[in-house]
């Protein structure tokens, strides 16, 4: 009975942190703009370039934003994993929120896990949006492989967030972990290649690319075959070889983070 | 019956002794106040108590509870107002309230709470918007919202104007005549004089003294002054025959008497037999902020110096 009751107890507070994050998460309307709107916007704004629209040769007759579109994706889960989360987490270390939060029956770790779950599911929004405004707006075919597609936003967020996860076990202050943010955020889009597109980069860089997390590469094939073979490398790892090496920078970063964690 | 028990606590950070020995019982229904100059061992104390910090030995126990072992239960048992804690800044004082209830097996009203600490007004209003006073109740509230049996209460009124502190005074009493027991750590002798039952005084890491306000203050036993002007001439000699009286000095009719103990009642009652009225009498007396001083070795902080620092 005790028991029972501690669990209804529990699931009732779990789901109450949740909405309470998401409506802090709703509250910030910079994170909501940039995090969750802007990856469509920024597809929509490069498909009203007429050139983009044309398709090339040289992409193997596809238009630019068809190769460009899951970039675009990445830029919504890169900022909400090492930007938001670990800004927010280190502030809640630095004001004593979660300090706080020990001296209640509910442990600190309930409220990051609350946290994730309202990233994970901003991220998820984002992605819908820019699928969507992608195929009504621009006539890009939603993923052609869906449950692959499913699979590598997953996985690939998974490591993005493990990285941020680290970020936030090691700074001490949230302005610390802003700029950590930005820096991560910079190299992860210059090495995943969402600056320069994929096609033009140097095949050196390009192949790290498929190991920085999200996994571009992974996305796009999933999303359109065609897009996939424009942006692969001649020496190029195979899907679910590339999805193996998310899931293991995933594994070993939330490692890495729950080691280094400290609650204060 | 005890509430909570603290016997010969010892923590340490790496070579720094924060807490040395420390030993003291609080009864249920008290508000016993720690004071102690900053760096004492107050706040160690404090989070020792509410589990925080494990301590390096010694023992504690909360309503028959350790606060390691019994994590959880002494948690739905102990409120804590910490130092130096907030709330994210676009939380609503009712959205973190209806929350940190949901924590609690048997939570207090919320909404009743909100009555009590005057935020009704505030409940749409989010945490950054809020004064320092405002703050500061929403965190008391949320000491109490968990419906505890002790609460614990540190640097209650740091930050806060005058007014607001009397208010957060009244405040404590209030719910002390709930029935709750408090420990109020303070570095404020007007605070801990005005709501103490009893006080311990903390000073580098052990407890020099505990005792009620006014016993603090007569164990001090210090030297007291009365000054007084006489409305007729008199000669010294019927005051330098009290017992209490340890020295009397006369400057142009001006009366400086020092001495022990009762001085006040025995002075007045010579210069009534000998038929003089004492005029302009004034009485230096002996308050908190000079037991502590006797008892630390350093004056105590005022409120308008006011500076959050853990101690």
């Amino acid at each position: 009975m005790t028991t029972l009751t501690t669990v209804g107890l529990r699931s009732r507070s779990r789901l109450k942190l949740v909405t309470v994050e998401a409506k802090l998460f709703l509250r910030d309307s910079a994170t909501v703009l940039f995090g969750v709107l802007f990856p469509a916007g920024l597809l929509l704004g490069l498909g009203a370039v007429p050139a983009l629209r044309e398709p090339s040769p040289e992409t193997g007759g596809l238009r630019a934003i068809d190769v460009w579109a899951p970039t675009a994706l990445v830029f919504g889960m890169v900022m909400i994993a090492v930007q938001h989360v670990p800004a927010v987490i280190a502030t809640y270390r630095e004001r004593g929120i979660l300090r706080r939060l020990s001296t209640t029956p509910a442990h600190p770790r309930s409220v990051l896990l609350a946290q994730m779950v309202v990233a994970f599911a901003s991220v998820v929004v984002s992605a819908v949006l820019l699928i969507v405004a992608a195929w009504a707006v621009l006539d890009i075919a939603p993923p052609e492989r869906p449950l692959e597609f499913v699979v590598a936003f997953v996985v690939g967020y998974a490591a993005l967030l493990g990285i941020g996860m680290i970020s936030a076990a090691l700074v001490r202050t949230s302005s610390a972990a802003n700029q950590v943010g930005t820096v991560l955020f910079v190299a992860l889009m210059f090495f995943g290649g969402a600056f320069l597109p994929r096609v033009l980069m140097p095949d050196v860089l390009r192949e790290v690319g498929e190991l920085v997390p999200p996994g571009l590469q992974a996305l796009t094939a999933a999303w359109s075959a065609e897009a996939g073979e424009v942006t692969a490398t001649a020496g190029g790892q195979p899907f679910w070889l590339q999805i193996a090496i998310m899931a293991g920078v995933a594994v070993v970063t939330s490692a890495i983070a729950a080691k280094l964690f400290r609650w204060e | 019956m005890t509430a909570l028990e603290v016997r010969h606590l010892h923590k340490r950070y790496g070579r720094h002794v924060a807490v040395d020995d420390v030993s003291f019982t609080v009864e249920e229904g008290e508000i016993f106040g720690i004071i102690g100059p900053n760096g004492a061992g107050k706040t160690t104390t404090v989070e020792s108590i509410a589990g925080l910090r494990a301590p390096d030995s010694g023992s504690i126990s909360v309503l028959g509870l350790d606060p390691i072992e019994d994590r959880a239960e002494v948690r739905e048992q102990l409120g804590v107002q910490l130092q130096e804690s907030s709330f994210p800044d676009a939380i609503q004082v009712a959205e973190v309230l209806d929350l940190y209830s949901s924590f609690y097996r048997d939570p207090a009203d919320w909404r009743e709470l909100l009555e009590l600490l005057g935020l009704a007004e505030k409940r749409r209003t989010q945490y950054k918007a809020l004064s320092g006073g405002q703050k500061q109740r929403l965190s008391v509230a949320l000491a109490l919202v968990g419906n505890p049996k002790v609460a614990i209460l540190d640097e209650l009124t740091t930050g806060l104007d005058p007014q607001a502190r009397r208010d957060t005074w009244s405040l404590v009493e209030r719910v002390r005549d709930t029935g709750v027991t408090i420990v109020l750590v303070t570095h404020f002798m007007d605070e801990a004089e005005r709501l103490s039952d009893r006080i311990a005084v903390i000073d580098g890491g052990r407890v020099a003294a505990v005792d009620t306000p006014a016993g603090l203050v007569a164990r001090t036993s210090a030297v007291q002054q009365l000054r007084f002007r006489v409305s007729r001439p008199l000669d010294e000699s019927v005051l330098t025959g009290l017992p209490e009286v340890s020295g009397v000095e006369v400057t142009e009719g001006r009366w400086l008497v020092t001495g022990r103990g009762q001085l006040l009642n025995s002075v007045v009652g010579a210069l009534a037999r000998a038929q003089v009225v004492a005029e302009d009498l004034r009485v230096d007396q002996r308050t908190l902020d000079d037991a502590f001083e006797a008892f630390t070795g350093r004056a105590p902080q005022s409120p308008g110096a006011s500076e959050r620092k853990a101690g």
